[in-house]
C-alpha cells in the first residue's frame, strides 16, 4: 500500500484540479513524440507526425493527450488503490496496445516538464518529490499486469 | 543514442546563449531538487555538514556543476577529448554512480523549463536532453 502524507495528497490535488487537460494532456503526448521518437511507434495510424510542427498539429495527437489525462484522473481520485484503479488499463496496454512498459516512464518525465513549465516557481522540489511519486506509482500501477 | 547532429549543436549553443547568464541560478535550483527529489543522491554528499536546498554548499556545487556544462558546450565537437580529466575526476575520485548522471540531467531541464517555458520546446528540449546524455556518456568514459 503506498503511504500519502497529506502534504502529498494535497498537491496532486491541487496540481490536477487547476490543471487544464486539454492543454496539458496533449502538449505532454507531442513533447514525447518529440523528444523520444521511438514511441511514435505506437501511433502508426495517427496521420502525419514528420515533424515536430506536424506532431504538434496533429489533431489526433491532441485528441489522445487529453484522454491520457483523463486517465491520470482516475489515479487522482484513487490514490489509495491505485493498483486495482488501473488494473484494466494496464491488461489494455499489455495484451492489446503491447505497448513497453518503459514508455510510461518518459511519458511521465514530459508531462513533468509540462506542469513544471505551467507552474513555474510554485514547482518546488517538494511539489516536484510529491508529483514525481504520484507518477511513479501511476507507471507501476499500469505495469502491472504485464506478463 | 549519442551522436549529435549540426542541428541540435546549433540548437544547444543558441538555448545556452540565452540561459548561462541565469547558470548559477540554474544550477543550484538543479542540485536543490535532485537532493530533494531523489534523497538517494545525498549520500554522496555526506560531508556537507548543511544538505538543505538553501545551503551555501548546494549554492557552490550548482555552480560547479553548471560552469562543466557550459563548458561541454564550448567542447560540444569534442565531448569524449574535452570532458577527459572531468572523467577521471569522476571515476576515481569521485566514484558517482552513472545512473546519477540522469537524475542530475532531468532536474537541469525541469529548472530549465520553469525557468524558461516559452524556450525550452519540444525541440529544444529533445536537442538538451540528447546533449546532456552525450555529456553524461563523456563523464563515464574513464569508468572501465
Amino acid at each position: 500500500m503506498v503511504e500519502w502524507t497529506d502534504f502529498e495528497r494535497a498537491t496532486i490535488q491541487d496540481i490536477f484540479s487547476k490543471m487544464d487537460y486539454e492543454v496539458v494532456g496533449p502538449a505532454a503526448l507531442s513533447r514525447c513524440l518529440v523528444v523520444y521518437p521511438w514511441t511514435q511507434r505506437y501511433f502508426g495510424n495517427f496521420g502525419n507526425l514528420y515533424n515536430a510542427a506536424a506532431i504538434m498539429g496533429n489533431p489526433n495527437v491532441a485528441k489522445h493527450g487529453t484522454i491520457i489525462l483523463h486517465g491520470l484522473d482516475r489515479g487522482v481520485k484513487n490514490m489509495d488503490n491505485m493498483k486495482e484503479i488501473y488494473a484494466e488499463l494496464s491488461v489494455l496496454h499489455s495484451e492489446k496496445l503491447h505497448v513497453d512498459p518503459d514508455n510510461f516512464k518518459l511519458l511521465s518525465d514530459c508531462l513533468t516538464i509540462v506542469v513544471a513549465a505551467q507552474l513555474g516557481k510554485a514547482f518546488t522540489g517538494e511539489v516536484q518529490a510529491a508529483f514525481q511519486k504520484f507518477m511513479a506509482v501511476v507507471v507501476s500501477s499500469l505495469g502491472r499486469q504485464y506478463h | 543514442m549519442t551522436t549529435l547532429s549540426a542541428k541540435d549543436k546549433e540548437v544547444v549553443k543558441a538555448f545556452w546563449a540565452k540561459v548561462s547568464g541565469k547558470g548559477e541560478q540554474i544550477g543550484t535550483d538543479a542540485v536543490a531538487r535532485m537532493l530533494t527529489v531523489y534523497p538517494q543522491t545525498k549520500t554522496y554528499f555526506s560531508h556537507w555538514k548543511d544538505q538543505s536546498p538553501s545551503s551555501p554548499s548546494v549554492r557552490k556545487h550548482g555552480i560547479t556543476v553548471m560552469a562543466g556544462v557550459g563548458d561541454a558546450v564550448t567542447k560540444i565537437d569534442d565531448l569524449k577529448g574535452g570532458l577527459l580529466s572531468l572523467s577521471e575526476l569522476h571515476a576515481f575520485t569521485l566514484r558517482v554512480d552513472p545512473a546519477n548522471f540522469k537524475i542530475l540531467s532531468h532536474n537541469i531541464m525541469v529548472v530549465m523549463a520553469i525557468m524558461f517555458p516559452k524556450d525550452f520546446t519540444p525541440e529544444v528540449h529533445v536537442a538538451m536532453d540528447k546533449f546532456l546524455a552525450a555529456v553524461s556518456l563523456a563523464l563515464a568514459e574513464k569508468y572501465r
